[in-house]
């Protein structure tokens, strides 16, 4: 049977279907062992979504950067900046929410410019770029304000606490009133990203030469695809989407600090691989990646359920979860590699 | 072959996996089972701390660990941030669906906290802050605030002073007094100096010779002491803002060749447990307790909204002064 299902998926499809697999188990197994303190709910589920949000968008354009064969750390810093400027803006420029918002996303857009156009055309490092990168959006943060800055802008505030009601899965709580599961704008904006660059990255040329570009820059090239110019576009989407994230990421904390969003890209880094993502490029999927961030929101709910253990848990699961996914991915390539070389 | 088994090795890992996670679970299971008995009585407390990134936070925490077990009623779920707000707001949200019937939170910062707070009350839940104070526009979101009371320290710390002086038969002398700050606009450095200052003005013979921050830290609290001592050779009291400073002007001191607890008069905040250690070398004259052990208050407050009472909003631990010749008889029960 395993032969059956594994000849139906290629590669791609089958890392994709362990990590679901991994993660449906995860919570089954989480919905049994807490079924008296409620993980069956399917708020616990949402909440996922809600105190994720800003993750999923970064970790799409994650995925979409890895797919090249390139890297991003420039992100958590990029998030931590747009939060700040946000704030900044709002509380002490006076700036609308709406304006604000523009004009932190076109500053993503020109920070992705300015790194892809480094790593495209002048043939820079990416993980060079983006650290530099890291450190100038970090060190940007601190020179707006060293202080933390609160937002109290009405517009942004009714955005950031407008409620979203379900109107089923509703249960009754200890006071016997009855309460339906909601969500925020925010996870709207994350699902819309992800289901807009999922169909990119499928139905689209430009989609299709992004995996070109990563699976064989060589062979992309003489296919005839722009490579320099798929990899900067590829750069400004990913700019473009973490200072979404950022601003997502804002209306779950509603304020500018320094030390915001520290190690932010490392968990979209962790989250693309575990839902198969290469590092080394042309193989990937968004949807994986939204499991990975899934699979680590749930490790994070086993802990604060569990009450006890360590919060330090997460990462050390992370740590094993991906040394798996990593140990997997390579026995995947070199069982193609052997199978290529049974063939020719 | 080999493909089919190198498959089947890999479909066992992930077996493997689930099966490690669930047994992961299983002691909590059991945990769950032996509470379920005596679920009636005990109380649910969540608590979302900031993290362990200091001695007093550890100490904090451990108040809460001892005074909210089974033996009292209560059953505390801990959840460690890791200095992180989006994880407080994560485990708050966790909280609020395991319906726990208490949430205690450390704010991590002060801003940012009227959805997550929102979704609490919304849900019946009562939230109870510690330490820090947050910034929201709605104070209904939390019942009340325990912590310390900086002003307050600083008043007691020139109360002991004054007194100290007094038995030294120096009260009617000029004393010349320099502050170690701590870092500028945090809310102990302002409370203090505040505090300090207020006192300060009732004693005319005192003069206040210069101030400047140490940032909380021994080394820069040992530069900025020798800075003082080199443009004043006549300094008669120390007052840093809190013991590691102290610490580092103490070094200063002997530096300088003079004698530091007798020649200089050395005042610290905080009293941690190495403060003690220098109050019975000599060096430290006398520290003024920042309180981190927060548990019992709040116990006290769930205890009060459980009979249905009112309690007061803002509430202050109760800090103790600790002079140098007490010093001995209280360094083995300090926890921090």
């Amino acid at each position: 049977m395993i032969q059956r299902i594994r000849n139906r998926l290629s590669d791609n499809t089958f890392l994709l279907f362990i990590t679901i697999c991994l993660f449906i188990a995860m919570y089954i197994a989480g919905i049994i062992i807490y079924r008296d303190n409620n993980f069956g709910r399917f708020q616990v589920f949402l909440n996922l979504f809600i105190s994720n949000a800003g993750l999923i968008v970064a970790a799409v354009g994650m995925t979409m950067v890895l797919i090249t064969g390139g890297i991003d750390i420039s992100i958590g810093s990029v998030v931590a900046m747009t939060c700040m400027l946000l704030a900044w803006m709002m509380e002490n420029k006076n700036i609308g929410a709406l304006p604000a918002i523009i004009i932190v996303l076109l500053i993503g857009i020109v920070f992705g410019l300015v790194q892809g156009w480094l790593i495209a055309y002048l043939k820079i490092q990416p993980f060079i770029v983006t650290l530099a990168g890291m450190f100038f959006a970090r060190g940007m943060t601190a020179v707006i304000s060293s202080d933390i800055i609160s937002i109290k802008n009405e517009t942004f505030l009714a955005i950031a606490n407008a409620k979203i009601y379900l109107p089923f899965g509703g249960y009754l709580n200890r006071k016997g009133t009855m309460v339906y599961p909601y969500l925020y704008p925010s996870v709207i904006i994350g699902i819309v990203v992800l289901i807009l660059i999922y169909m990119m990255l499928k139905y689209t040329k430009f989609g299709r030469s992004i995996y070109a570009v990563g699976g064989n820059e060589q062979s992309a090239l003489l296919m005839g695809l722009n490579v320099k110019r798929t990899k900067l576009k590829v750069y400004v989407l990913n700019g473009f989407l973490a200072a979404l994230a950022g601003f997502v990421f804002c209306l779950n904390t509603s304020g500018g600090f320094v030390e915001q969003a520290k190690g932010f890209e490392m968990e979209a880094i962790a989250a693309a691989v575990i839902g198969g993502t290469l590092l080394t490029g042309g193989v990937g999927n968004v949807i994986g990646s939204l499991f990975g961030v899934l699979i680590k929101g749930t490790i994070e709910t086993f802990i604060t359920f569990q009450g006890t253990l360590s919060s330090w848990w997460t990462k050390i699961v992370i740590a094993a979860l991906l040394c798996f996914f990593i140990i997997l991915q390579s026995i995947l390539v070199f069982t193609k590699h052997k199978r290529r070389k049974a063939i020719t | 072959m080999t493909k089919l088994s190198k498959k089947f090795f890999a479909l066992l890992l992930v077996g493997i996996m689930v099966f490690a996670l669930a047994g992961c679970g299983n002691p909590a299971k059991e945990t769950t089972k032996e509470t379920d008995e005596g679920k009636e009585e005990l109380i649910v407390v969540g608590y979302a701390q900031v993290g362990a990134e200091s001695d007093w936070r550890t100490a904090n925490t451990v108040s809460f660990q001892s005074t909210f077990v089974e033996e009292n009623g209560y059953k505390l779920i801990f959840d460690d941030a890791q200095q992180k707000q989006e994880n407080q707001i994560k485990a708050i949200r966790n909280f609020i669906q395991q319906e726990v019937d208490y949430i205690v939170l450390a704010p991590v910062v002060e801003t940012g906290w009227e959805t997550v707070l929102g979704e609490a009350k919304e849900a019946g839940i009562p939230v109870i802050l510690s330490d820090r104070m947050i910034d929201v526009s709605d104070d209904s979101l939390y019942v009340a605030w325990v912590g310390g009371n900086f002003v307050k320290e600083g008043n007691d710390a020139v109360e002991w002073l004054d007194g100290y002086l007094k038995e030294l038969g120096r009260e009617n002398e000029t004393i010349n007094i320099v502050t170690l700050q701590g870092t500028i606009g945090s809310s102990a450095q302002v409370g203090r100096t505040q505090g300090v200052e207020e006192k300060l003005s009732e004693h005319p013979n005192w003069v206040m010779l210069d101030k400047q921050t140490g940032e909380f830290t021994q080394s820069k609290g040992q530069e900025v002491m020798e800075s003082f001592l080199k443009s004043y050779d006549d300094i008669d009291v120390v007052i840093a803002e809190n013991d590691n400073m102290a610490f580092g002007a103490i070094d200063a001191i002997k530096a300088a060749g003079k004698v530091p607890g007798k020649d200089i008069i050395i005042i610290g905040f905080d009293a941690v447990k190495a403060a003690f250690e220098a109050m019975i070398a000599g060096d430290l004259n006398c520290s003024v307790e920042c309180n981190p052990l927060h548990g019992p208050r709040v116990a006290e407050i769930i205890q009060k909204l459980e009979k249905g009472e009112k309690v007061e909003k803002i509430q202050y631990v109760d800090e103790g002064v600790f002079p140098a010749d007490t010093a001995a008889d209280i360094i083995d029960s300090r926890l921090y």
